[in-house]
């Protein structure tokens, strides 16, 4: 499958200073990350909170600047470009962000939320712009009337259907979104997830889907890339890396989904706390919470390792 | 279309119902509603001086000087035979009109250099705030007769020195503001529908600064009055014979043992329009407060 977007060595740290006299100390929010977004792919990427897939999502959409590395859309490589160059690629992509109640301007009403985009990017008269706003937001399952309320008017699950209107208006190819579902109930997570699918469908979109739940990756996905302290531990297609799971920590990540009866199992699940990004354990960034971990593991750092076609991981275990 | 029809009388209702609010807490602040008293006359005497006001506020008449307080001159007359009660009434204008000035060009300055140093960050904070500190570093009354005293005397020039010195903290405020509103998610998700960084600050960021800075711009009205009466007095402001306060009692100090009149009413028309204005500001802070409102 061709790839929509293409990433290279990216990297991307973050300086932080605590006070003058400290020495300025770097977090290593994404380090060395190469991947290929097939088009049409869901394409989700799973990790704890500060594993830097947040980041990731924010870099591809060049809403920051990476520290090294490329990022390519549609083998455009778009890592250099200013915001002149870069406004035809923002109606390409777009991004659904995780708070649904920090996401719509407060003051605006819905149409002038949902229209930004069309008022950015075409010099439409307001007629036609209107009859877009109205297509799109009955196409997320919104009504006409809708558009002249505020976003306090409305639950959680619709604002999670605005912010969608929003950035689907532009017609884009390549969604980022992150946590889309988190802030939901779970009658209403049910409800977006299968929206999303459907959107994914009838308007041939591909989705960078950031998560870190896995029973949502397991009904969504097409493709899993499992990230720690800014690298990638493993990457494949779903259904090979939830039958087939390689990696101690994409292991005990499926084993930690919750379930109805199974019994008292002794799970693995990772030990303590994921490590500070400030002070990375040494060798394999997993080492310190890993429950097959050996000597080597704690010295060297592993390479990522191909264990089948498309099935990456990097741990020590199989080289 | 049902639905939609009772959600926007919901709505006119909970404007309706705010509004009830408001002015049931204003009613529940007697000092408030003094301070609204005070300033409403003000503000009446100002728009209606002409009718108010019964003899020229600039006329000199011989005849008539240094007239005690009486039934034809109610404030009496001052050393050229001009009534004082028609200066102080005209004067109204003139300090609403110094005011409302002050007001926008200084609302105007703070909330530019306020919002662009807050969405910008780095170094265009740091040189734009650093001159913000260099404004506040002076007194208030000193840094204002400088600058009039620089651009020379004058009503307008003492608006222009009193703005200088008071929009810095209308851009404290603002910056403030809209360093917070900037990490929300939701300039983040214009930033990637393309906007510029221009429409983002005017479009986005400005409109929800502005409440704070207003309920600020309020609260500092009496405190324009104190230094543009202030200017006044010293000379550096409104020129004789503008009937502006502080130049009134400034006529009148020379002859403050015995006709005290000439310089009396001016002031005392000077603090309780401060007092008004302050009592009002306090009120409106009050009331603005998310903790005491529901």
């Amino acid at each position: 499958m061709e790839a929509i977007v293409t990433i290279e060595n990216l990297r991307k740290y973050f300086d932080i200073k605590k006070s003058i006299f400290s020495k300025p100390r770097k977090v290593k929010a994404i380090n060395d990350i190469s991947l290929n977004i097939p088009r049409g792919s869901i394409f989700s990427v799973v990790g704890e909170s500060g594993s830097g897939k947040s980041t990731l999502g924010r870099l591809i959409l060049k809403l920051i600047e990476p520290t090294s590395g490329k990022i390519c859309f549609e083998g455009e490589d778009i890592t250099d470009l200013g915001s002149k160059d870069l406004i035809k690629y923002r109606r390409e992509m777009q991004i659904v962000q995780q708070d649904p109640y920090n996401s719509l301007h407060p003051r605006k009403l819905i149409k002038d939320i949902v229209g930004e985009g069309l008022k950015i990017h075409y010099k439409l008269p307001s007629d036609e712009i209107y009859v877009r706003i109205k297509g799109i937001l009955e196409r997320v399952g919104l009504r006409e009337e809708h558009m002249f309320r505020y976003p306090h008017e409305f639950s959680g699950g619709q604002r999670q259907r605005i912010a969608m209107a929003r950035a689907l208006v532009l017609r884009p190819k390549f969604l980022v979104l992150d946590e889309p579902t988190s802030a939901l109930d779970v009658s209403v997570q049910a409800r977006t997830l299968a929206l999303l699918k459907e959107l994914k469908e009838s308007l041939e979109l591909t989705y960078l889907f950031i998560t870190h739940n896995l029973a949502v990756v397991d009904y969504i996905a097409t493709h899993v890339t499992v990230m720690y302290l800014g690298k990638i531990m493993e990457l494949g297609s779903k259904d090979e890396i939830f039958s087939n799971p390689k990696h101690p920590y994409t292991m005990s990540l499926l084993e930690a989904i919750p379930s109805v009866g199974r019994g008292k199992r002794i799970r693995k699940i990772p030990r303590g706390e994921i490590p500070s990004p400030l002070d990375p354990p040494k060798g394999c960034l997993f080492h310190t919470r890993c429950l097959q971990a050996m000597d080597i593991c704690s010295k060297e750092e592993p390479d990522e390792i191909e264990i089948s076609k498309g099935h990456l991981c990097r741990c020590h275990l199989y080289s | 279309m049902h639905n939609e029809g009772s959600n926007v009388i919901s709505r006119r209702q909970l404007l309706v119902e705010d509004w009830k609010h408001t002015l049931y807490l204003w009613r529940q602040n007697k000092l408030a509603m003094v301070g609204t008293v005070l300033v409403a006359f003000f503000i009446l005497i100002a728009i209606f001086a002409p009718l108010i006001a019964p003899y020229d506020p600039i006329e000199v008449d011989l005849s008539q000087t240094l007239l005690p307080p009486s039934s034809e001159h109610i404030f009496g007359t001052d050393q050229f035979g001009r009534d004082i009660f028609s200066r102080v009434v005209y004067g109204a204008r003139i300090e609403v009109g110094i005011i409302l000035l002050v007001t926008v060009i200084s609302g105007t300055i703070g909330l530019a250099v306020g919002i662009t140093a807050g969405y910008f960050g780095g170094v265009i904070d740091d040189v734009l705030m650093r001159i913000t500190d260099v404004f506040l570093s002076f007194p208030n009354l000193i840094l204002a007769m400088a600058l009039s005293a620089m651009l020379g005397r004058g009503v307008f020039n003492a608006i222009i020195a009193i703005s200088l010195v008071g929009w810095t903290i209308i851009a404290r405020l603002a910056r403030a503001e809209s360093m917070k509103i900037k990490s929300l998610p939701y300039i983040e998700a214009i930033r990637a529908l393309g906007a510029s960084n221009i429409r983002i600050l005017l479009l986005h960021i400005l409109p929800m600064c502005m409440s704070p800075v207003l309920v600020q711009l309020s609260l500092r009205m009496g405190s324009i009055i104190l230094t543009a009466a202030g200017l006044g007095f010293l000379g550096l402001g409104a020129q004789p014979p503008t009937p502006e306060w502080g130049a009134i009692v400034s006529d009148g100090r020379s002859y403050l043992v015995e006709q005290w009149w000439i310089s009396t009413f001016p002031g005392l028309f000077i603090a309780l329009v401060v007092l008004g204005f302050n009592l009002l500001g306090d009120g409106i802070r009050d009331m603005m407060d998310p903790r005491i409102r529901r």
